[in-house]
């Protein structure tokens, strides 16, 4: 049964049948009155716990004026800008540190501004994981102006950490294997890789996917903002192929930047970790049937 | 770079593109009961090949608005791998001898585009956008064109906020265009089959004119659409970069005051009522 790495769902076997329903909220369980979140709305009791306004229920003993019954402060940032896991010269020579600088520092930067923004703005949206709020805003087709500036800071999150120090090379253990089995071999893939870098027109991304029900590794691009989770596949690798990304390194030369990503900055264990998560949902391997 | 093409060049942006020879036999081709074209054929259709026109200014004219390296760059590398490109894919097929402009209008297919498309659209909208700046541009249009500003917008301040907001919020590559929408009576009136509505002619009077500010993504242009460009500001990254980093407001308000040549926007009107007047 493949579920959502981000949702809390909670199974329940009340027939032969096996049915998905929400976890009930706290509030819902124990009968209170009063803030409990919308029931349409997917749960992540997590973040609604730890962003919950302090009770104003007053125990035994406390008065109304003590000051712990002060207003909560109202919530001003939603989501953070996460720092790469390396340091900003740590790519150098092959992503300079004024592009980490620039990239991370401007326009991530200026990505995560903007979605707090779009969200200090009203309620509707409070309380997804990133991951939900780009499935939510995306909207089947139709994203909603915090689609973008959504699915930027996510994406954006996923390059800095398939990169690394020290990178490139070949990937090891169940991952080639994958590889080696969906594309022949490694250097198809890479060939492959590169070209469709290449072969994207405008800004996006180009991205190493798990396919959930083919059950098998692809290459996909995507434009602008979108990315592979709004189609529920998973993201082992990606690539920025805007052009601010390798502009004040390479100037037009594409070509150079994406052999460059490939032979010394890919982060091969970052994919394997993401596949090796993955596998908890996708079954690549050959069911087995017990035989009586 | 191959031999100069003479229709290329007679096909220039502020000449009436959609008489050139090539466009009247290519929609002679798809309609037989259009009104023929009365332009003369411009003798030596020879061609085929697409040149790269550098900027009417020299490379370093423009600075410090916008620097001789994104200059250098930009026309230097990108225009003139648009035009490398679309020339190596058109050699040998049905588009090797139309002009730049039936090229486009030819791959765009109705949106359902082909591989040149997006070449061809890029070598025409940067041609479009090196005529649209000059040294020491910027200030205020005047005459005829100051009128439809402020006709179509209130003011002239007012179509810089438009043209400033659609270049801002053009997320990734596009372009931000103001241009001259056309209106599709005769179409209409012809009751020609949907399938060439891809045709586009203008109405005659002016009246029906309207200054209208786009903002289109990577490569669309509003020739597709119908409508005459009058000017363009390129915001693909690659265009201010090198200059402004991540500031493209600030690429916006330096293209707006010190680089807009409304001299050529002027002119490129002028041509548009030319080109409906003089059917």
């Amino acid at each position: 049964m493949s579920w959502s790495s981000s949702n809390y769902l909670c199974l329940s076997s009340s027939s032969s049948v096996t049915q998905f329903s929400r976890c009930k909220l706290p509030c819902e369980s124990e009968g209170q009155r009063g803030k409990c979140q919308d029931l349409n709305r997917a749960t992540n009791i997590s973040a609604y716990n730890s962003l919950k306004p302090p009770s104003f229920k007053l125990d035994k003993g406390q008065r109304r004026n003590d000051h712990v019954l002060k207003k909560p402060r109202n919530i001003s940032a939603y989501y953070s800008l996460k720092p790469p896991p390396y340091k900003f010269d740590a790519l150098e020579p092959y992503m300079s540190k004024r592009t980490l600088e620039v990239h991370w520092g401007e326009h991530h930067r200026g990505y995560v501004e903007s979605l707090n923004k779009y969200l200090g703005k009203d309620d509707i949206l409070y309380g997804y994981t990133l991951d939900e709020l780009i499935r939510v805003t995306y909207n089947n087709g139709n994203p909603l102006p915090e689609y973008n500036v959504a699915a930027q800071v996510w994406n954006h999150d996923f390059f800095w950490e398939s990169m690394q120090p020290g990178g490139g090379n070949l990937p090891i253990l169940g991952l080639l294997e994958q590889i080696e089995k969906d594309f022949g071999s490694f250097s198809n893939f890479r060939e492959e890789f590169i070209e469709t870098a290449l072969t994207l027109f405008g800004s996006g991304w180009v991205w190493l996917v798990l396919k959930r029900n083919e059950k098998r590794l692809a290459i996909a691009t995507t434009t602008n903002a979108v990315t592979p989770l709004v189609w529920d596949d998973i993201p082992l690798l990606s690539l920025d192929m805007w052009e601010h990304s390798y502009y004040l390194d390479y100037k037009n030369d594409k070509a150079r930047y994406v052999n460059v990503f490939m032979d010394h900055l890919v982060s091969w264990n970052a994919a394997l970790a993401r596949m090796a998560r993955a596998q908890s949902f996708v079954n690549l391997g050959e069911p087995k049937i017990p035989v009586a | 770079m191959v031999m100069a093409s003479v229709t290329t060049i007679a096909s220039h942006l502020t000449s009436t593109f959609l008489y050139a020879p090539e466009f009247c036999r290519l929609s002679q081709s798809l309609h037989t009961s259009q009104r023929p074209c009365t332009r003369k054929s411009v003798s030596g259709t020879i061609s085929a090949n697409i040149d790269l026109k550098p900027p009417p200014y020299a490379l370093d004219a423009l600075e410090p608005h916008m620097s001789k390296e994104t200059l250098e760059y930009h026309w230097g590398k990108h225009h003139r791998g648009y035009v490398n490109n679309l020339n190596k894919q058109i050699e040998g097929t049905e588009l090797d001898k139309m002009s730049l402009e039936s090229i486009i209008l030819a791959s765009h297919n109705k949106g359902d585009i082909l591989p040149a498309f997006n070449n061809a659209a890029q070598v025409w909208n940067h041609e479009f956008f090196w005529e649209s700046m000059k040294p020491g541009g910027g200030g205020k249009p005047s005459g005829e064109l100051l009128e439809l500003i402020n006709r179509d917008f209130g003011s002239f301040e007012a179509l810089i906020q438009e043209f400033k907001l659609a270049a801002t919020t053009q997320f990734g590559s596009g372009w931000a265009w103001l241009v001259c929408k056309c209106l599709f009576h005769q179409i209409y009136n012809q009751k020609l089959e949907p399938i060439f509505f891809n045709v586009y002619f203008c109405v005659d009077d002016l009246e029906d004119k309207k200054l209208v500010v786009l903002k289109s993504s990577n490569a669309i242009n509003p020739l597709v659409l119908g409508s005459y460009p009058l000017l363009t500001l390129d915001v693909w990254e690659h265009a201010y970069y090198l200059d402004f980093k991540n500031l493209r407001p600030d690429y916006i308000s330096t293209f707006l005051d010190k680089l807009v040549s409304w001299d050529a926007v002027s002119s490129r009107l002028e041509a548009a009522k030319v080109s409906i007047e003089g059917k």
